[in-house]
């Protein structure tokens, strides 16, 4: 028999604390695998936010640290600038970049730090029970927004990739989904890209992982998976918005 | 013949997700009951699993821990 594939070590045998069917534990994997195909596991300090994904650090057998609600990329920079020789990336849920650390992540950004960031786009706050933010398409509802999201009462989603890829200092800025398999092959293949533009200090890269949240979007996992395609691509395609020469 | 794809019970949630996307429909939830109370997904159709890695890709849990295709057998001499 040959082997296809086989989970990664990096990922550990801890039972995550995520809702079934919930794409945190494909992004954790994604991660993992690319990790250890990099040769990067024994230098690489992931910095992990306030969110569901909180207790990372018991999931992904790195070094870890844990930062303040949004602060990730402010904490990754320090870490970056005094351990130059390692790996260091943030991983963050669309409330905790997109909403309180917004400034954090735009300024690394627009400083060109040498960390990754992988952005998990859910459209609300999972953790506290489904809350709107920046990311939740018009219309939907929220705990917060039970009409509806309404632009003229709570604005638009951000779109932050494409926001980030005007700046100068990022060297790999782009979108993947975790919806099917195909579009999960090719997330693994940005992923290591943006992995790449780290290790060759080109500068700041992020990925965006649009994700599901079958608990808060009140549907069963396979519906949420469908919604995701069906209603969220459309507004966040996926695609490369910001590739330097040399990021490969 | 041995299981194409291994699944590690204990760790399965039972979300349906390898369910939906296995293109030959060889995984169902099966009738046990692991330690957290969910009923795993199970492979009972080992025959005709074309051994795709769907089910591995979409698992969010790592409970499909490795995904083998046999060997192609040589034909004549």
């Amino acid at each position: 028999m040959k082997l296809i594939y086989k989970a990664p070590d990096t990922m550990t045998e801890k039972d995550t604390t995520y809702c079934p069917g919930c794409p945190h534990g494909i992004a954790h994997r994604l991660i993992s695998e690319s990790l250890e195909e990099m040769n990067l596991v024994k230098k690489t300090v992931i910095v992990w936010p306030v969110g569901c994904s909180v207790f990372g650090y018991y999931f992904i057998g790195t070094d870890a640290v844990e930062a303040a609600h949004g602060r990730a990329c402010a904490m990754a920079t320090g870490i970056k600038r005094v351990h130059p020789e390692s790996f260091v990336m943030t991983y963050q849920g669309d409330g905790d970049l997109a909403s309180i650390g917004i400034a954090e992540t735009v300024h690394a950004a627009a400083r060109g730090e040498k960390i990754t960031t992988i952005f998990i786009n859910n459209g609300n706050y999972g953790m506290t029970g489904g809350q709107m933010a920046p990311t939740t398409l018009i219309g939907q509802v929220t705990t917060t927004t039970p009409y509806g999201r309404k632009p003229e009462a709570n604005g638009f989603p951000m779109h932050v990739p494409e926001m980030l890829a005007t700046l100068d200092g990022p060297a790999y800025v782009a979108r993947a989904a975790l919806d099917s398999p195909q579009h999960i092959i090719q997330a693994k293949k940005f992923i290591q890209k943006a992995f790449s533009a780290q290790a060759k200090r080109l500068g700041f890269s992020i990925v965006e992982l649009v994700s599901t949240c079958p608990t808060n979007w009140k549907m069963t996992p396979v519906e949420s998976m469908e919604r995701a395609r069906k209603e969220v691509l459309p507004v966040f395609p996926i695609g490369e918005f910001r590739v330097i020469k040399g990021v490969e | 013949m041995e299981p194409k794809v291994i699944i590690n019970e204990q760790r399965c949630k039972s979300c349906g997700l390898c369910i939906s996307i296995c293109p030959k429909k060889v995984l169902r939830i099966s009738d046990k009951i692991n330690s957290r109370g969910y009923h795993p997904a199970e492979l009972f159709d080992n025959e005709n699993c074309i051994s795709c890695g769907f089910c591995y890709l979409i698992c969010p849990d790592k409970a499909i821990v490795e995904v083998r295709r046999p060997e192609p057998v040589k034909q004549g001499g």
